[in-house]
């Protein structure tokens, strides 16, 4: 097994572990770490095509990481505090129970 | 050629004659109600500058005897101009200054005997406007614009005759002048065509391409119509067709009786002394047109409607239609006198007749007035105490009108009788025309004894609640005839001399009915040599032409005879009642009530073209109704059954498929809605399925 693979495994395994969080969770927040769980998946996805790919040496994944990153921190905090002004509107964080937008 | 700066001012300025009344007309029909007082000084004031006009033309031509015109294009038409223009020569100045001046008489006379009518302003717009059209026609130089001022005349003499519509016989007997003199003026129309088609020009005088002049007439002479005949003579025929209309002869005479009952100025104006005379102007007009084959169809119907017109005028019983019959007669003397003799010898009656005709009308005129609106002769008598002045200008109308020797009559008629006493042809015309002589002097010496002389045949009339009543509307109480016979009553109550506005232009009138003859007398033919252009000397030997004296002893003794038969008819034994029995009645009531139906003429129109007419057009009506009317039926019908096939079509097919696909889409919106249920892990769910789906399709898709 190549260290590739190995990292791919690894990462496969976090986004099916965020995507079972994800679809399961009632409570919003943990739907909300299930997401961040499977955009690292994918971070780490990023790293390991980098660090085993054709050019190592320059830092092309490195920086799609970190720009990644932050664009998840961003949208971790717009996410929260939408749950939280949802849950101002409707005094619950259970995803089920938020249904008014449905046709 | 003649340079502009030659052409004397009044010939470049002549249009001005006929168009000062018309702007007269124009003005007072757009002036208002209150104003309207001021159309009869327009019309009267415009009439006197047309006169001053028309007096400078008349001397212009007495100095220089020549056909003066001035033409300008009118309009184009294809390649071509349609010319038109106007002339002055001496007939049409003889014309200006006659129409003008009874025009003007009669415009005054008008000012009296339409005081009491509230609709005098119509009525002067009216009357100056044919004022107008006439003087158009005088002046025309073109046959084109003559023929549309005839029309214009026309229509003025149906509006005029009409005047008091609200009465059935007025309104009917404005239709029947119209469409009678219709009939003629197809004629005219025809041959107007005609003569265009083989001249290229209606213009009577262009410097010698005018269809008047030698060129033109030798061409259309190369031509033979139908029958062999040159076809000038079928172009004069068709124009004297529009002649016989207008002047009212056989057999186009009946619109000119009836024409009466419009107001009597109108008559006097209209239907005796102007509008009647143009057909006879109109034939002098084309007299080169006329071949001699043409020239004696005009003398023989005018030979006859002399005749015919004076039989019918001896038993009529109301005062303007007996007036009304001689002048048809008259005219019929006219046209003789252009048949047999030429332009000078019908102009010349043509001239005096408009003089002591409408002395005659007005007169009339004047006693019907005073008689407050009566009509019947029965019902007059002995107003010659009541009505001097009228009566003595009557009396000086009657005498020129029977031709008693000296007056102006006697001068005309006789020049027409010698005319048609020398005549080539036939003597057929100078037979007829002598008898109408006498049949003329019979019938107004009838007249005067029945209005003028006699006892008042009054004085036993009841006047009842209705004829009081009558008498405060009198325009609805005039009926064409009043018969005593059938229990009318009489309603003369006070006859009265007219007031001096009427009786002033009688006076002038009745001057001229007994010395107009003496400018055209054989010792000074002043006006036959003023028509040709050449100067009169005075000369007894006029009258040593031969057959001349005997002419003028035998239509003496002709008036003098009628004079002594209507004196012993009716004069000899006064008429004492109204509802006593004509003289003539008594001795031939046979004849006499068949003069009295005005020989049956209209009857027999009735019966021949006037139901033919009507049947033809029941017939169009029967076509129009059933067989087009059909066909537009069923084409409706047709369009109507598309249309309801459309509409099933639309409801069911177009309508029922639309709402069908509507409904599907709806409801797979409703299905397709279930799956937007709100719930974010639901979306996720899908997404992660298919996420799934796709990877194993890839893989899969590796593999393969």
């Amino acid at each position: 097994m190549t260290p590739l693979a190995g990292c791919l495994l690894v990462s496969a395994l976090l986004f099916s572990i965020g995507l079972a969080g994800a679809l399961t969770r009632r409570n919003a927040i943990l739907v909300l770490a299930g997401i961040e769980l499977m955009l690292n998946a994918g971070n780490l996805n990023f790293i390991a095509f980098w660090r085993f790919g054709p050019h190592p040496e320059f830092l092309t994944g490195m920086m799609f990481v970190i720009f990644s990153i932050a664009v998840a921190a961003a949208e971790a905090a717009v996410g929260l505090a939408l749950i939280l002004a949802i849950y101002r509107h409707a005094h619950t964080s259970d995803v089920s129970e938020i249904t008014e937008m449905k046709g | 050629m003649m340079r502009p700066d030659s052409v004397p001012w009044i010939v470049r300025h002549l249009w001005l004659i006929p168009v000062l009344p018309m702007v007269a007309a124009g003005l007072s029909a757009l002036l208002k109600k209150a104003q309207r007082k001021m159309s009869a000084g327009l019309a009267i004031g415009s009439m006197g500058i047309a006169f001053v006009l028309a007096l400078m033309a008349f001397a212009q031509t007495l100095a220089q005897p020549v056909v003066r015109v001035n033409n300008f294009p009118w309009m184009q038409f294809g390649n071509q101009w349609i010319v038109l223009g106007w002339l002055l020569d001496p007939l049409a100045a003889v014309m200006l200054v006659m129409v003008t001046f009874v025009g003007l008489l009669i415009f005054i006379y008008s000012l009296g005997y339409m005081a009491h009518d509230d609709n005098r302003g119509r009525f002067f717009c009216f009357l100056s406007l044919f004022a107008g059209a006439m003087l158009g026609v005088v002046i025309a130089n073109s046959l084109l614009l003559l023929f549309m001022c005839w029309e214009v005349v026309g229509l003025t003499s149906y509006l005029l005759i009409g005047f008091w519509f609200h009465r059935p016989a007025a309104a009917a007997a404005a239709k029947k002048a119209y469409i009678t003199t219709r009939v003629g003026d197809l004629g005219l129309l025809i041959g107007m065509v005609w003569l265009y088609s083989q001249t290229g020009t209606l213009l009577f005088f262009n410097q010698g391409t005018g269809c008047l002049e030698q060129g033109a007439i030798a061409a259309m002479g190369a031509h033979l119509a139908m029958g062999g005949r040159a076809v000038s003579t079928a172009i004069g025929l068709l124009i004297f067709c529009g002649a016989v209309g207008k002047s009212g002869q056989v057999p186009l005479h009946v619109w000119l009786p009836d024409a009466m009952e419009g107001p009597t100025p109108v008559s006097a104006l209209i239907h005796a002394a102007t509008m009647v005379a143009a057909g006879v102007y109109l034939v002098a007009r084309v007299y080169p047109l006329m071949t001699a084959s043409a020239l004696e169809v005009v003398a023989w119907v005018g030979a006859i409607t002399a005749i015919f017109a004076a039989c019918i005028a001896v038993a009529q019983n109301d005062i303007k239609r007996i007036l009304a019959y001689s002048t048809v007669s008259q005219l019929g003397y006219m046209m003789l006198g252009l048949g047999v003799g030429g332009v000078a010898v019908g102009m010349f009656h043509l001239i005096t007749h408009a003089f002591f005709k409408a002395l005659l009308f007005l007169g009339a005129g004047s006693v019907i007035h005073g008689c407050t609106e009566e009509q019947d002769i029965r019902n007059m008598g002995g107003l010659r105490r009541f009505m001097p002045v009228t009566f003595a200008a009557y009396t000086a109308g009657m005498l020129a009108l029977c031709g008693f020797p000296l007056f102006a009559g006697f001068w005309s008629k006789d020049a027409i009788l010698h005319a048609a006493h020398g005549w080539g042809v036939s003597r057929g015309p100078f037979y007829l025309g002598a008898a109408g002589a006498l049949l003329t002097t019979f019938y107004m010496t009838r007249q005067m004894y029945y209005v003028f002389f006699g006892p008042q045949r009054v004085t036993d009339a009841t006047v009842s609640a209705a004829a009081v009543a009558k008498h405060a509307i009198p325009a609805e109480a005039i009926e064409p005839v009043v018969s005593p016979r059938q229990g009318e009553v009489c309603i003369i109550t006070d006859p009265h001399e007219s007031p001096g506005v009427m009786t002033g232009p009688l006076v002038i009138l009745a001057v001229f009915a007994v010395l107009l003859g003496f400018v055209g007398w054989p010792a000074w033919p002043w006006f036959q040599s003023f028509l040709a252009g050449k100067t009169a000397m005075f000369d007894w030997s006029g009258f040593s032409e031969p057959g001349l004296l005997p002419v003028m002893m035998t239509s003496t003794l002709i008036v003098f005879a009628g004079l002594l038969l209507g004196w012993w008819f009716y004069g000899r034994k006064p008429i004492v009642r109204a509802t006593d029995p004509d003289a003539l009645e008594r001795l031939q009531p046979g004849i006499f009530h068949a003069l009295a139906n005005r020989l049956y003429v209209d009857e027999f129109y009735g019966v021949t073209v006037i139901a033919l007419t009507r049947f033809l057009a029941g017939f169009a009506s029967w076509l129009d109704r059933w067989v087009f009317g059909g066909l537009v039926r069923l084409v409706a019908w047709l369009a109507i059954g598309v249309g309801w096939l459309d509409l099933g079509v639309d409801k069911f097919v177009v309508n029922g498929g639309f709402d069908e696909g509507c409904r599907e889409v709806a409801r797979g919106g409703r299905l397709l809605s279930h799956l937007q249920n709100g719930r974010v892990q639901n979306y996720l769910r899908v997404l992660a399925a298919a996420l799934v789906v796709l990877t194993v399709f890839l893989l899969w898709g590796h593999r393969g």
